[in-house]
């Protein structure tokens, strides 16, 4: 099992990494002060000052405007559309002057009972209280989503092609092969949590929002830089909202959606608009969805400490419970054949290997510790180490990158990215690679890798002052041809008996 | 189908078992929701341990053991009618007229028909379940000045206001049926397990016979409310019972708004759905399960029954798209199925396999591509979609030099016929299928207009409608211009007639041919007169309103079969994809060329449908029915799979695909492709 202790030290505050090259990773003062090797796409900076969020709360200010000398039937009816059953009652509760005494306690009555159940609804899953913005920030992928500049981030599969959704709900899209930079912007598109391009597509960007699911169609080859609302399809069910994840299936024909408070998740067929619900109620809401690389598997994590592993042929779906905590992030293996994952509270990476023989894993194993660690320096003492917030493996399968927590209190424990090297054979196992700094100040918020880099893998980072930095590690991946012969790896890891085995157990149930 | 069920060993063998185990299950749940139906209408909210006494007491009565025997019975009425009006492909009426032929298809009214008895045997059976003032249809007269008579029975109005509802919605269900292509099943595009599938959509059906009860409800009361008195009276005649006169009559005001009366009949309306919506919902599940046929058999016995034999079946459509599906689950999640469609034939040496399935596939695809262009020749012929009353004037000189027929409908055309020249924008599908037809009857000056408000296409529709698994896709497959050859406006009333008498034939004969070869005076003359009807009978509100043409429909109709063209585009290019790596003998590669081919031209024709109008223009959200309207958006979904289709095979082969010899015109599409700027 690999720890951090392990690791070379950090980098120490004002050092940048800027790229992997044989073996190590290389650093220097400025993001900017090397000659690059390859191809590389172009850093934005987005500050987070030049972003103006929504000031609109959830509640609209509706009721500044609102005539209050319309009669009861019209703000009965408002206050249904508005706020569904529990708005009526309220409304009715509320005008107790124009109303018979009888509906007014009658209304109260109901409208106590409604609280009290939906309270204890709510203390049963805790997180159906959160409003939808902050329920968001809670599952997200992205640290501290809430004040990020950049809310999501996706690479285009097949092109050199990227879009950011940015704190002030518009998505831009940066193609490598074009100087335009569409700007997508949508009377719905608000508190965006997640992004996805259609793999077998060119055009065709999913989008999770607030209060539905909107599918662009962003023509490549035009050279309009706002594309309008038309281009955007609208994906809605009843009771499922706020969207906070999606998944393209690999093979482009399938789109699975997920939100917290619907214990359903929906798969679409997303050009004929139509969708089926997948109800299983344990866990009260899938926050997080991810399919695996090869389309057979999809990982589907709830709010509580439970997870499901589906299978996309007949849809039924094994059942994880966790021992501590709900599962935070999850990444397939490139063949789909390995999932990592990590559950909040506990600072360690779990694996569980898939293969078709024997009907699945039993129990998940841990591969990596990531306690806290203490490195002393030049620059006093920095602590790494903490949970995870989201796992990207790289599509080669031979570097994981790992986002840590930091802890906001203490100053020399910030979040920082530890990157794994990883290796199947002969056993699976994670080596350490490094951490990987950005400016002074700059904290990590999101991590992606690029899908097709050429040379290795490019690890693309959000960090907290609105600056987007691609990191390539250059490397020569087992599975393309070998022209030079790589150093062998160093083994830090001797000893793999001494695990303390944390073990989980699944129960099948479909 | 009847005729086909002899034929076909897939229809015996599989369908009809899979058909019963749906009746079965779903008389195995009456007992379960009959149980609820007796407790929510027997329900007293002030006496609940009387209520639930008397409810318990009901269960094992006679009478309820009846009426469950009597259910099962129009279970199995209702399911017998599944299996024989369902269809895989639904036929969509272009106009209101063809709508209206459909509802007034004899075997319709036969479907009709049995659905009013059946429900009333339902809602006879609710009403004694209920009990009380609903049990008997007579019973002794209280009121004082009949007090001599023996035969004192007078009518009890409650229990027929009851039967009466039961007729009400069995035809309501029927005609809705029609309306929303109740009979089309649609196969999910997830595969679920049947248990899991029933267990997902039970609470929508719950849902919907609810709320469908209570429309029904609604405008049955509406119905009564001003008709009730007429079989009020007939029924008192013909049975000899008197009326009350000291109760209130059911057709007035004070009457119907009785809150129990309603809320009995929409618990029962909704129990009589409940149970029928069951049976459907079974059916579907049952018949859309996908199955699993053998590519190939070591026995010359099976031959029959193995995959690239079933593919081209086409009398049972049901087994040609499971086969469908099953190529498209097949080519995605089974390598050893894969390599048995790579495999060679033992001796000889030949990919049979591949062949046969690669070239059904195809030629559904170039089926479907003619179909497009035909129906884009037909549309630009004639005008883009004119209104009716405004055409004349809005057509522009571009439109009149792109419509190469003469006959296009509008009153102020020069009238010396033009001369057909084939005028069209170049584009290399439209051209070449244009030039191969031109030496058709397609492009004689005759061709109906299609999109002219009085021309049916609807009817076109309908005439293969008798048997409605032969709808058209193989009228269409023949050739083009069958169905181009339809009825025309100045015959719409003789073939209405013919077609409304179900005697009609594939391809209709136009039922007055003008000469066609030379444009003479007699057809000059001809052609002024029929204008002159047309212009007269344009002005007609009604007509126009019933012969309009129902915007998006025509689109909708030429892809009601989409389905199967997505399963074979799908089949096609994950078994393209996966030949890169697993075909060892290159059998794909000498099929890879045409198929290319053909996906890069129906990749056009599509394209061009879409820039049509009302073709890309989505459909409302249809409220809570159980008719299914997949069928709307298939056109939207096979795009996208034809993209994802292309881009498939771009993407897994790459540059390679630059040595794959395809004309110029697709060399450069394909090029789009490569580098993802489709």
């Amino acid at each position: 099992m690999c720890s951090l202790a392990l690791f070379p030290p950090p980098l120490p505050s004002g050092q940048v990494t800027l790229y992997e090259a044989n073996n190590e990773l290389v650093s220097g003062g400025s993001p900017d002060c090397y000659e690059k090797q390859h191809w590389e796409p172009p850093s934005l900076n987005f500050p987070r000052e030049t972003l103006k969020p929504h000031s609109r709360p959830e509640s609209s200010s509706k009721a500044a405007f609102l005539d209050h000398k319309d009669t009861l039937w019209m703000r009965s009816a408002g206050a249904w559309r508005d706020a569904g059953l529990s708005g009526l009652l309220d409304e009715i509760t509320n005008s107790a002057e124009e109303v018979p005494k009888w509906l007014t306690v009658s209304s109260g009555c109901v409208l106590a009972l409604l609280r009290w159940m939906s309270s204890f609804h709510g203390s049963l899953f805790p997180h159906l209280t959160l409003s939808g913005e902050e329920m968001a920030a809670e599952f997200s992928q992205v640290l501290d989503w809430s004040d990020s500049a950049v809310r999501s981030f996706a690479w285009h599969p097949h092109t050199d092609k990227f879009a950011v959704a940015l704190l002030d709900d518009s998505i831009k899209i940066y193609n490598s092969r074009s100087a335009t930079a569409p700007t997508l912007k949508h009377r719905l598109q608000r508190n965006v949590s997640a992004m996805q391009w259609k793999p077998l597509c060119a055009s065709a960007l999913a989008v999770a929002c607030h209060t539905c699911l909107l599918v662009w169609h962003v023509d490549p080859t035009s050279l309009s830089t706002r594309p309008s609302s038309g281009c955007a399809q609208v994906l809605s069910h009843p009771g499922h909202s706020p969207v906070t994840s999606i998944a393209w299936s690999p093979s482009g024909s399938l789109l699975v959606s997920a939100s917290p408070v619907d214990t359903a998740m929906m798969v679409w067929d997303v050009a004929a608009e139509n969708c089926v619900p997948l109800q299983r109620v344990g866990g009260g809401g899938v926050t997080n969805v991810s399919w695996s690389p090869d389309g057979s598997r999809l990982l589907a994590a709830t709010p509580s400490a439970l997870f499901r592993v589906w299978e996309t042929r007949m849809w039924t779906c094994e059942r994880w419970p966790c021992l501590k905590g709900r599962c935070q992030s999850g990444c397939w293996s490139p063949d789909g054949s390995r999932l990592l994952f990590s559950v909040q509270g506990e600072m360690v990476i779990y694996a569980l290997t898939f293969s078709d023989m024997t009907g699945g894993p039993k129990s998940a194993a841990v591969v990596a510790d990531l306690s806290e660690t203490t490195f002393s320096g030049t620059g006093g003492e920095i602590t790494v180490g903490g949970e995870v917030q989201s796992l990207a493996w790289d599509p080669s399968g031979e570097r994981l990158a790992v986002l840590l927590k930091g802890n906001a209190e203490s100053s020399g424990h910030s979040a920082i990215i530890a990157v794994f090297k990883t290796r199947s054979s002969p056993v699976f196992e994670l080596l350490p690679c490094g951490f990987v700094r950005g400016e002074a100040g700059a904290e990590p918020r999101l991590i992606q890798f690029h899908p097709h880099f050429q040379h290795g893998a490019l690890l693309t980072v959000c960090w907290s002052n609105g600056r987007i930095s691609h990191v390539p590690f250059y490397f020569v991946s087992v599975g393309r041809s070998h022209s030079f012969g790589s150093p062998p790896l160093p083994r830090f890891t001797s000893k793999t008996e001494d695990y303390n085995m944390h073990t989980l157990y699944t129960e099948h149930i479909s | 189908m009847p005729s086909c069920a002899e034929s076909s060993w897939f229809a015996r063998k599989v369908v009809r078992w899979r058909a019963t185990a749906s009746v079965s299950w779903s008389v195995l749940l009456l007992p379960a929701t009959t149980m609820l139906f007796i407790f929510l209408i027997r329900f007293q909210l002030f006496h609940p341990i009387q209520w639930t006494s008397e409810c318990l007491g009901l269960l094992t009565a006679a009478s309820t053991i009846f009426s469950l025997l009597l259910l099962s019975g129009v279970v199995l009425v209702i399911g017998f009618f599944n299996l024989e009006y369902y269809t895989v492909v639904p036929s969509i009426p272009c106009s209101r007229v063809a709508l209206l032929a459909k509802v007034l298809h004899p075997r319709q009214c036969v479907h009709s028909l049995v659905h009013c008895t059946v429900g009333m045997v339902v809602m006879w059976c609710a009403s004694v379940m209920a009990g009380g003032r609903y049990r008997t249809l007579g019973f002794p007269c209280t009121h004082s000045e009949s007090s001599s008579g023996a035969h004192d029975a007078c009518l009890n109005e409650y229990h027929l206001f009851f039967l009466l509802a039961g007729a009400f919605m069995g035809y309501s269900h029927s005609f809705l049926g029609v309306v929303q292509n109740m009979n089309y099943v649609s196969f999910q595009i997830i595969q679920q397990y049947k248990y899991l599938r029933f267990k997902g959509s039970l609470p929508w059906v719950v849902k919907c016979s609810a709320v469908q009860s209570l429309y029904s409800v609604r405008n049955y009361v509406a119905l009564y409310f001003f008709f009730g008195h007429i079989p009020r009276a007939w029924i008192s005649n013909t049975l000899n019972l008197q009326i009350d006169s000291s109760l209130h009559s059911l057709d007035s005001l004070a009457g119907l708004l009785d809150f129990s009366l309603l809320y009995h009949l929409w618990i029962s309306g909704t129990f009589l759905l409940f149970t029928w919506y069951i049976t459907v919902l079974l059916f579907r599940i049952y018949v859309t399960e996908s199955y699993s046929f053998p590519v190939q058999s070591t026995f010359a016995e099976d031959a029959e029954q193995c995959l690239p034999k079933v593919l081209a079946e086409k009398n049972t459509l049901i087994m040609k798209f499971l086969a469908l599906q099953d190529l498209a689950l097949l080519s995605q999640h089974s390598p050893s199925r894969r390599q048995e469609v790579f495999s060679l034939s033992q001796p000889g040496g030949h990919p049979h396999n591949w062949n046969a399935i690669s070239k059904e596939c195809l030629a559904l695809l170039n089926e479907l591509m003619q179909r497009l262009v035909a129906h884009h020749d037909a549309v630009a012929s004639n005008g883009r979609a004119k209104p009716p009353s405004a055409s004349s004037d809005a057509r522009s000189s571009s439109e009149t030099s792109v419509s190469s027929v003469v006959m296009s409908g509008t009153e102020d055309l020069p009238q010396t016929p033009r001369p057909s020249v084939l005028m069209r924008t170049p584009g290399s599908v439209f051209l070449k299928s244009s030039n191969r037809s031109v030496g058709s009857p397609v492009t004689a000056p005759f061709t109906p207009d299609l999109d002219s408000p009085f021309s049916t296409p609807a009817l076109r529709r309908l005439a293969p409608q008798p048997g409605p698994q032969q709808a058209t896709w193989f009228s269409s497959v023949q050739s083009p211009h069958v169905m181009r050859r339809g009825p025309k406006l100045w015959s719409a009333s003789t073939d209405s007639q013919t077609n409304g008498s179900a005697t009609a034939s594939p391809a209709p004969a136009p039922s007055s041919p003008p000469p066609e070869q030379k444009p003479s005076f007699i057809a000059q003359w001809l052609q002024n007169r029929k204008e002159q009807v047309r212009g007269f009978l344009a002005k007609r509100v009604l007509v126009v309103y019933l012969f309009n043409k129902l915007p998006e429909a025509s689109s909708q109709a030429l892809f009601a079969d989409g389905q199967a063209h997505i399963w074979a585009l799908e089949g096609l290019s994950h078994l393209v994809a996966s030949s890169f790596s697993e075909d060892k003998y290159g059998v794909v590669q000498t099929t890879l060329p045409s198929i290319l081919g053909s996906m890069l031209s129906l990749q056009e024709a599509v394209d061009r449908h879409f820039k049509l109008p009302h073709a890309s223009s989505k459909p409302v959200k249809t409220s809570c029915s159980l008719g299914d309207s997949t069928y709307k958006t298939l056109r939207f979904a096979l795009r996208a799979a034809l993209k994802t289709a292309i881009y498939r095979i771009t993407s897994t082969f790459g540059e390679h695909l630059n040595a794959v010899c395809i004309s110029a015109e697709h060399q450069k599409r394909l090029q789009q492709f490569m580098e993802f700027k489709e």
